[in-house]
Parts: C-alpha cells; structure tokens; sequence
C-alpha cells in the first residue's frame, strides 16, 4: 500500500438534517491513497446519506470534502462522476426497459454523424468492459428481466465505466452470494491502484475483514472510530456500531417431528427456467433454499404464489390440491411472500409506514364494515416498529425518507402483521444490520415454533445453514440436493449448486455426508 | 440493539413512533394533504377577491348560487374521477356517458312512465354498468386505461344518439327537474342539486379516506405489483374504482337533465376534459398514488368560478379557455415547486 501524507479523500465535520432527523452529525472520515475503507454502522446511521452528499444529491447543511486535498463541492451526480467520485447506490437507478449495454452508457451513447445511435459501438463497449471486468452479463438482455444480483452488476460496470477515482459502494453485496462476493471483491481488488480508493458499506462483517484495510464506523450520524482491520476483531467493531456487545445466537431448536406437511409442491416447471420442481413443506420448519444467482429460487417462490405464469405443476395444501393463480388466492390460502426487490415489488413508497405495514392484512386485521380502524392499524404498527427497531420519526413517515435497512424491516412487519401459515422470504435481511440481524432470526425462530412453516431464500449461505432444518440447493431452476441441517455444509451446498442438472454427463454427486474437499472454489465457475 | 441505541427517537422531540403517534385520519389528513388543500384554497380565495374587486355583483347571494350550481355536474364527474386517477388511471369515458345516462334516464321515465324513483335507481345502475365494463376490460383485458375509456367514450357518445334517435328527450314532471333545480331548504331558492353534489362530496372523502376501498385506491396507484404482491386483490378492486366512477357518471347524467329538464344526446364529450382539470387543479398526480376529495372540490369551484367571473366581467367566450389552460399550468406547477421545496 503506498502512504501518501494527503489522503485522496476527507469528510471534514460535515451535517446534515432532514426534517425530524438529524442525518449526519459532524461526521468526518479520510479515505487514504490505495486503500479499501469499510463505513459501518447500523440502519439509519447516516452512511447512504454521507454517500447522497458526497455525489452531489444533497448538498450538507454544514462541513467540506477534499479530494487531493483540494475542495470538493459536487454539485449533481453528473458533477461528482465529472470530478472522479463513482458511486453505486443501495437502491439500484437501472431503466427496466433499456438493455445492459444501454444503461451503462445512459447519457454517453456513441454516436454517428452527431445524432445517430451507435448501436454496434454501443455493444462493443459494452462488451469490452463486461469482459474486462469479467461479469456473466449479456449486454443485450433487458435490465428489467434480470435477477436483482444481475441488476448489481450492472451498477458495478456502470459506475466503473466512468474511471472513477474513488469508487464508493453502497452495500453492493447485500444480495450477492458467496461466489459472486469473490467475484466482486476480485474486481475491486483490481481496481485499487495507488491512485485510487475504494469506500465499502456493508453490514456483512465477514467480507470486511477479508477485503478492507481500514474501517471506519458510525453511530447516529457521528463518527466514532476508525481501525486498522488487521488489528481488529469483528466482535470489536460490531460492539463499537451498536454501543454494546450483543452476543450471537445459535441455531434455531429442531423442527418438531412433523407427521403431515403443511404444503407440497410437485412437478412445478415454468417456460423461462424451472424443471420439475417438487418439495414439502412442514409445519414449524424453515427450509432453507441455496443456489447461486439465476438458480431459479426467486421463481419457485413467484410461481407457488401465483405472480408468474407455470406450465405444470400441483400445489396441496393441508392435503388438498389447491390451485393459486395470483397472489391474493396465495394470501387467501394463507400464504405470503416477501420480494427480494423491495423497492418494486415490496412498498408504496410515498405511503406511510403504518400504511405498508397494514396493507397486507387490511380486509382482515384492520377493518370493520369496510371501514379502515385507524387506531388498530396505529397500535399494531407502533408494535412491530418497535419490535423491529425500526428508526423512523413517526408512523406516516413515508417509507422513501427511510434508510433502506428500515425500509426491509417495514416489508418484513407487512408480513409479520398478516397471519400467513406459510411465508416465503426471499432474501429477508437484506441490508439490514447485524444486531437487527438477530433480532429477524430470533422472529423467524419464534414464527417457526408457533407452527408456521418457512421458506427462506438467502444468498447469505451462512445465514441459511444457521437458519434452515433441511436445505434445498438449486442450480439451474432444478432442485440438486435436499440436505438435512447437519449435511448442510458450505462445501456440500456450493457442489450441489454448481452442479449443471440440465446437462447429461455432469459431473457425479458424491454423497451428501462425504466430506467433499475435492470440490473447492466451487462457485467461482 | 436496544432501543435507547436505535436513532429511532429523534433529538428534536417530534413525535415518537410508538403508542403515541396519534392514529392519522388518512392521506387527505396529513401534513402534506392539507398543504396541497391549502394551496389550492389560497387560489380560490385569490381569484375571488380579484373578482370581487373588479365587480361587486360577483359575490351577491344569486351569483355565488349560479357559481355553486354550475359546480354540480363537473364536481360530480370529478369525484369519481378522483379515484380512478389516484388508483393510477384515467377515464375519458365519463363525458358522453354522462350524456348516455341522461338518455337512458328519459328513457326510463318519460318514454316508459316508470316512476321517478326507479328511473334513478335504474340510471345509476346503467352507470356503474358502464364504468363495471371499463373496469373489466382495464383489469381482466388489460387494456391501457386511456385506450379502454376512450373506446368507451365513443360507443357511450354514439349509443346515446342511437337510444334517443339524436333527439333530446323532455321531462314533463317537475318533481323530476326538482332533484336538480328544487329546493327542499325552506324559504329560499337554493338548488338541491348543490346539497347532493356537497352530499356525495363527503361521501366520497369518507371512503376515499376512510374505508379499505380507498385504501387500496392509493396503493394501486403507488404501486400496484407491490399490492399484488401484498395478497391485495388488484383486478377486482380496479374494477370496484371503475365502477364507482361509473356510478358518479350516472348521478351526474341525473342532475344534468333534471335542471335542463330534458336529456340531451349530443352534449357531454368535454365534460371528461373539464373533469380531469378539477382533479389535477386540487393537487392529485396524474401518476396516481397521491391526491383527495378536498382538493377535487376546490378544483372544480376554481373552474367555475373562472367561467362564472369572465362571463361577468364579460371576457368573450373562447378567452375563457384560454384562461382556464393557463390556470392548469400554474396550479400543477405550483404543486410540484411546493413538492421540491419541501424535499
Ligand atoms: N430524503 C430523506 N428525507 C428524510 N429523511 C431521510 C432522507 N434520507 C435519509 N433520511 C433519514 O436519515 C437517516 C440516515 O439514513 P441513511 O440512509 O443515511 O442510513 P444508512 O446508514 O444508510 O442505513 P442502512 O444501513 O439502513 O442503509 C435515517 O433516519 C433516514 O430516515
Ligand atoms: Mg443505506
């Protein structure tokens, strides 16, 4: 690492409020030549607004930037990317309808006799930075059809396409699995020259310590410390971002021996991607399901509610033979499903928090005579913000003006504030902080042992291993492995999700309780 | 995490999210709500004194009834097309199916002699038939909103001539005109047609803010796969919205040919337009999600006291729309510079 007595970035005593909400206290922060510097801290603490201000999309109330020491004031994001700050926000800012290649070079499109869009230039930019980033992407897919651990990547190319000189990352990993972590941490390993600097948020700590070298925490808007992450235990920094030490929990208790499952799936294949998918589902029991991206696990869970078309399939419910066509039939069967894409598919942004939280359950917990009990809607979200810790002014806050953390914790109370018997989570703690971590897995638990029956989608392997009673891996939209908790391992999940079923003469599964070490880095494909 | 560590209560003391936060009456009830009210308010209030000052007649006591009266027909189609513009819609149709209806009305009580009630009854349900079909073919068919009641608009316009044989249908039982033109306050002429329109108004806002109709009406238009995915029911209660509208239509075919005293076939296509400007002018995005039966009200009082005041000062005709275009233009600016100050 080259030293350099400047630091290529500073964030000098920089404020800022938001009405109800002091954002950013006197925050400040340096960012040395070379490094990757972790910013840590729980939801709500400020780091996406540090970021907003720092790519010119607010502008702070008080407190000065420098880059090489010279001030920095972006003024827009055009400005900040002009002035070599890259920044891939938490929320993704892709055009559905535009392909790869097109929102990469949004506003840059290469042209022909002034006016003309290039399109084979187009493409072959495109395609020469996919391939020298060495992303699995197709530069002519559409964005809005990819899966949200595509979507990231297309983030990736896009701000990388601009030669940033500080590339700041905003939980870039919070739905990537371990494989594409390593993809992603080789990129910016990459990226890192002398004259350049990355700056990480993420609530993963495991990945921090592998790939920062520095780490910077925050609480409520202040800045607390900064330590070198060779010198530094995990346990360390999480009690430095919450205040306190907090201990980590253990698995869940075992399932209760179920004698009859709650829901089966059989024979469930979709035009796109799913092959005769089939599984049981017991009451109190979370079965997990791995996969690396694209597996088809989001479409399991989209096609048993009924949000997309299937070509075959059966559902029995409770031992009937139940037919879900969309999603309000899964709700009046009493099953729910949390997205992966909160901000499409998961809230009404403009609406209050209470509002989302009701909105699942309104007809059935929250009205009489057709009339909304503003009172019961008010009490039951007071409950679950506070159950959730979920940091917002007040209940009719629009969800928008939450930080995205807070954001998932107010999909998870819709559904927690709807009695499901079956609920799909599909990547539930997405950017949600560690401590909040454990409080979700701690309700899942309890979900579980009141007799509900759990699906959970995670790319967070760990997650799932601790999680789950019994593991479902999947690889190209085929179930590849069903392994009990205690067969569950990185190595055996990871063989299993790389296996290509599709395909005749693949390789030959060893069987699940051998230790497979002869598979390693299995999921860097 | 506990919550002391949670930023969840804010330093300044507002207010914090649990027990206390007091239980919000709706969208219309919040801050922001009642801004977007306000400024409308404001714009009404000002363009009457400007009207006030430049002649005094404008605020005699049978001016300010001609102005309410002239509201009734525009508020009442603006109502229903409050709904469906916030559940992210629109509905063109509402103008020659308002004509429709009328017809439909002479139809019931003059050409078959049924008695006066059955005929409303039975408009209204042609009505909300109407806006049931434009719900379905939105809904089930998928239609784009704008295309669906625009083929309606059509096929309502030409029904209503094909029905009546293109010529007007004549009330003689004036305690059918009554409904629109009588009083029932005693001692005064003031038109019963203002206290239904003020009536169905409130309704209206009570279901819009109240009920778990419009509740959803909000949530479609903010973002309907998230309330798909929420369990809601969307196709269904996007037909429900259609509907209402529909049923607005009908009320609105009433008390137009009760205070003319006859359905008129050929008039009607315009009405829409004017509808939609009300809806706009009282502050609710034409992206839906967001909007209210206050501001629906004021924007439809806006427009005719806008006709109302010209007529007065004398302004020719063809002015007046001019004028009335470049009001919408300042009023959804106005809105959107409030939106981006307060962000
Ligand atoms: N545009 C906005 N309007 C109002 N309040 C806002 C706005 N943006 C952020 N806030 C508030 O500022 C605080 C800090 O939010 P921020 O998004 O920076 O948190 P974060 O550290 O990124 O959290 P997370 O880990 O959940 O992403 C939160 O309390 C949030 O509600
Ligand atoms: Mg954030």
């Amino acid at each position: 690492m080259l030293t350099d007595t400047r630091p290529l970035l500073e964030v000098e005593e920089v404020s800022k409020t938001f009405p109800g909400v002091k954002a950013l206290d006197r925050m400040r922060l340096s960012l040395r030549h070379g490094e990757v510097l972790a910013l840590v801290g729980e939801n709500g603490a400020g780091k996406s607004t540090l970021m907003k201000l720092l790519s010119g999309i607010h502008r702070p109330d008080t407190g000065r930037f420098f880059l090489d020491g010279a001030p920095l004031r972006p003024t827009g994001p055009r400005h900040a990317q002009e002035m070599g700050i890259g920044i891939i926000h938490q929320e993704f800012n892709l055009l559905p309808d535009l392909t790869v290649a097109q929102n990469i070079f949004i506003g840059r499109e290469p042209r022909r006799a002034g006016f003309l869009l290039d399109r084979r230039a187009l493409d072959a930019r495109a395609r020469e930075l996919i391939g020298r980033l060495g992303l699995p992407l197709d530069p002519h897919r559409r964005v809005g059809g990819l899966t949200v651990a595509q979507q990231q990547m297309v983030e990736i190319a896009k701000a990388l396409s601009h030669d940033p000189r500080v590339l700041i990352m905003d939980e870039p990993t919070a739905a990537l699995n371990d494989a594409e972590v390593r993809t992603l941490h080789q990129l910016i390993r990459r990226f890192v020259r002398p004259e350049t600097g990355v700056i990480y948020i993420s609530h993963r700590m495991a990945e921090l310590t592998s790939l920062c070298d520095r780490i910077t925490v925050i609480r409520d808007g202040q800045y607390v410390a900064t330590m070198e992450t060779a010198q530094t235990r995990v346990r360390d920094v999480i009690a430095k971002m919450v205040g306190r030490e907090i201990g980590t929990g253990t698995r869940p208790r075992p399932a209760p021996a179920a004698r009859e499952p709650l829901l089966t799936v059989s024979g469930l294949s979709t035009r796109t991607l799913l092959r005769d998918v089939g599984f049981a589902l017991y009451p109190g029991e979370i079965l997990g399901f791995a996969g690396l991206m694209g597996a088809g696990r989001t479409e399991v869970a989209r096609a048993l509610i009924g949000a997309d078309p299937v070509t075959s399939g059966t559902v029995t419910l409770r031992g009937r033979p139940v037919r879900i066509r969309n999603p309000a039939d899964a709700a009046r069967h009493r099953i729910g499903y949390l997205s992966e894409d909160r901000k499409r598919l998961g809230l009404l942004p403009e609406d209050g928090v209470d509002t989302n939280i009701a909105l699942g359950a309104l007809r059935e917990r929250f009205a009489r005579f057709g009339f909304v009990r503003d009172r019961a809607v008010g009490e039951r979200a007071a409950e679950l913000v506070s159950a959730l810790h979920v940091a917002t002014p007040s209940l009719d806050r629009p969800v928008r003006h939450l930080s995205g953390g807070n954001q998932q914790k107010v999909v998870l109370a819709k559904w927690l504030a709807k009695d499901c018997d079956v609920l799909v989570f599909d990547e539930p703690t997405r950017g949600i902080d560690v401590a909040a971590k454990e409080e979700i897995y701690r309700l899942l638990d309890t979900l579980a042992q009141q007799g509900k029956a759990l699906v959970m989608i995670s790319s967070d392997l760990p997650e799932v291993l601790r999680m789950a009673h019994r593991v479902l891996v999947m690889a190209e939209g085929h179930i590849t492995a069903e392994l009990t908790a205690a067969e569950a391992t990185q190595e055996n999940v990871m063989h299993y999700a790389t296996l290509r079923p599709g395909r005749p003469g693949t390789r030959p599964a060893p069987s699940p309780a051998s230790d497979p070490a002869g598979t390693p880095e299995a999921g860097t494909r | 995490m506990t919550a002391e560590t949670a930023p969840a209560s804010p330093p300044d003391g507002s207010a914090p999210p649990d027990g206390s936060a007091p239980p919000r009456t709706a969208h219309g009830g919040t801050l922001r709500g009642r801004l977007q009210q306000l400024l409308a308010l404001g714009g009404l209030v000002v363009i009457c004194v400007v009207f006030a000052v430049a002649d005094p007649i404008f605020l005699s006591y049978g001016n300010i009834t001609s102005v309410l009266f002239a509201t009734v027909v525009i508020g009442t189609l603006a109502l229903g097309a409050t709904f469906v513009i916030i559940s992210g819609g629109i509905d063109l149709s509402v103008g020659t199916g308002m004509a429709l209806c009328a017809v439909v009305a002479g139809v019931l009580i003059t050409d078959m002699g049924l008695p006066i009630a059955v005929g409303v009854l039975g408009t209204l349900l042609f009505g909300a038939l109407l806006g049931f079909v434009n719900g379905c073919n939105v809904s089930v068919l998928g239609l784009p909103p704008f295309i669906a009641t625009l083929a309606m608009m059509l096929v309502a316009g030409g029904l209503a001539l094909v029905v009546s044989g293109s010529a007007p249908i004549y009330f003689d039982s004036t305690a059918y005109t009554d409904i629109s033109t009588g009083s029932i306050v005693p001692g005064t002429d003031f038109p019963n047609a203002v206290l239904i329109l003020a009536a169905v108004a409130l309704l209206a806002g009570v279901t819009l803010s109240r009920t778990v109709l419009g509740r959803y009406t909000y949530a479609l238009g903010s973002n309907e796969e998230a309330t798909a995915l929420s369990g809601v029911d969307v196709r269904k209660w996007k037909i429900v919205v259609y509907t209402l509208a529909g049923l607005f239509t009908g009320l609105a075919g009433i008390l137009i040919s009760a205070r003319l005293g006859s359905a008129q076939p050929a008039t009607g296509m315009g009405y829409e337009l004017q509808a939609i400007a009300a809806v706009v002018i009282g502050g609710t995005s034409l992206n839906g999600g967001k909007g209210s039966i206050g501001g629906t009200v004021i924007g439809a009082l806006i427009i005719s006291v806008l006709n109302n005041g010209l007529q007065v000062l004398a302004v020719p005709q063809e002015w007046q729309n001019v004028i009335l275009g470049s009001v919408i233009v300042v009023a959804v600016w106005a809105d959107l510079a409030r939106k981006r100050s307060i962000r």
